[in-house]
């Protein structure tokens, strides 16, 4: 019998959030090991491990599984977050990877030098505003339904709020212009799992301060 | 009743490439729409048919899907090339995101500069051979199996393939230290669907030139 499932990475959000938000909305609880050094990650590849040498690594039904994208689909899969048939899927599918590229870029920001930050800021704003919400404020408004894909709970609804929420980091009043993107915000922030992994003391992590982003290059020689 | 799935990208390998593959594998007939100029791909915009401004874009059961990898998994799992249950398909999936990761790295190189390419070529041969090649080779090895996945052939195997013949064009010999690999490729490339991709004649693109990269440059309007 496996028992929890349990997550390898650093002590902050980077690529291994979406997979902690996921698992928050399903209801699942884990454990976190942190990777705080760069004998930790050493440690890690020499007893094999990491596929690819890489992380986020999430110990999860007798698996050592890697690979963000593989991670979260298997946790959607499993935690019937992804919808009902394989159009359900690619709908889905399409979705989360827009919501990805948004919050790759955003999480890169952090590890740019001061020169490019404010230009990198201004493209993620652009790019949020012009690219990525209008088209889930569409969605949203054309089906008229509570959530993105197939009147359900899905994981694009998690990615989605998780990008909102870290848009709005960058820029507070982001949501302006969205209004069903803001409604979508406040339901999707009251269901009882997200409530939840939004209040302090659960395992969401901050966004990276510069201490962090330090050990971060430290750890993986960047 | 929808007709035949229609792509739309440039004609060149790009992002679209391992789609073409996949159909290919699937022994699934395909149109394509090449973008050659700015302006269809402004009309393409305006009529409002990419979903996030980008392409690929598939035209397949009367979706306008986009983004390669929705793409591909939804491909994957029409045509049975998907494992036959979770766990096989998080297998495939763990395997198919190395593949991406390492063609990744090609995929960047004709818009590098000479200089940048070289560097990028090292780094291309040395992650194969290290990090990606290795694996799949183990996994071979362990299981005996003629596929990667659940012995029976996947998309894993398809992409597999396609990463090994990439990274051969940049070096011949790069799997001279990987047995399992070398029977692998030969197997694949014999199943018939394969077969006929990789003759000549097929939609197979061929390795990207500067009439590629100045393509892509002018309808993107993206200068890097």
């Amino acid at each position: 019998m496996a028992g929890k499932p349990k997550l390898h990475y650093t002590k902050g959000r980077g690529k291994m959030e979406s997979i902690r938000w996921l698992l928050a909305a399903a209801g699942v609880e884990f454990e976190e090991q942190f990777v705080e050094t760069k004998e930790d990650l050493e440690k890690l590849r020499k007893d094999g491990h990491l596929l690819f040498q890489q992380v986020p690594m999430v110990e999860i039904d007798g698996m050592k599984m890697v690979q963000t994208r593989a991670i979260l689909s298997y946790i959607a899969g499993k935690y019937n977050l992804y919808g009902k048939d394989l159009k359900d899927r690619a709908l889905i599918d399409m979705y989360v990877e827009g919501t990805t590229d948004l919050m790759g870029m955003i999480m890169y920001l952090a590890f740019q030098p001061p020169d490019a930050k404010e230009k990198n800021l201004a493209l993620i704003i652009e790019r949020a505003t012009t690219r990525y919400f209008p088209v889930y404020e569409k969605v949203l408004k054309d089906h008229g339904q509570e959530f993105l894909v197939g009147n359900h709970v899905s994981w694009a609804d998690v990615h989605l709020l998780e990008a909102i929420l870290m848009a709005e980091e960058c820029k507070p009043d982001i949501l302006s212009p969205f209004p069903q993107l803001k409604a979508f915000k406040g339901r999707i922030s009251n269901i009882p799992t997200i409530k939840k992994f939004l209040q302090p003391g659960s395992q969401r992590k901050p966004p990276a301060d510069d201490k962090f982003i330090a050990e971060v290059k430290k750890i993986f020689n960047i | 009743m929808t007709g035949i799935p229609k792509l739309c990208y440039f004609n060149g390998r790009g992002k679209m490439e391992s789609i073409r593959w996949l159909l290919a594998a699937a022994g699934v007939e395909f149109q394509e729409e090449f973008l050659e100029t700015r302006e269809q791909f402004e009309k393409l915009l305006q009529d409002g048919a990419l979903l996030f401004q980008q392409v690929p874009l598939v035209e397949i059961d009367g979706m306008k899907m986009v983004q390669t990898r929705a793409i591909l998994s939804y491909l994957a799992a029409k045509y049975n090339l998907y494992g036959k249950d979770l766990k096989e398909r998080a297998l495939i999936d763990m395997y198919v995101e190395g593949t991406t990761d390492l063609m990744g790295l090609i995929l960047m190189c004709p818009f590098l500069s000479s200089e940048e390419k070289e560097k990028q070529h090292t780094v291309i041969i040395q992650k194969a051979t290290n990090r990606y090649f290795p694996v799949y080779e183990k996994v071979l090895k362990d299981h005996r199996q003629n596929f990667l996945v659940g012995n029976q052939f996947s998309w894993a195997d398809v992409h597999l393939l396609e990463a090994i013949l990439m990274v051969e064009e940049k070096n011949s010999s790069v799997l001279s230290e990987f047995p399992q690999l070398q029977a692998f490729k030969a197997r694949i490339s014999n199943i018939p669907t394969i077969k006929k991709f990789l003759e000549p004649g097929s939609q197979r693109k061929p390795v990207p030139d500067d009439k590629y990269v100045e393509t892509v440059r002018r309808v993107l309007q993206m200068y890097f």
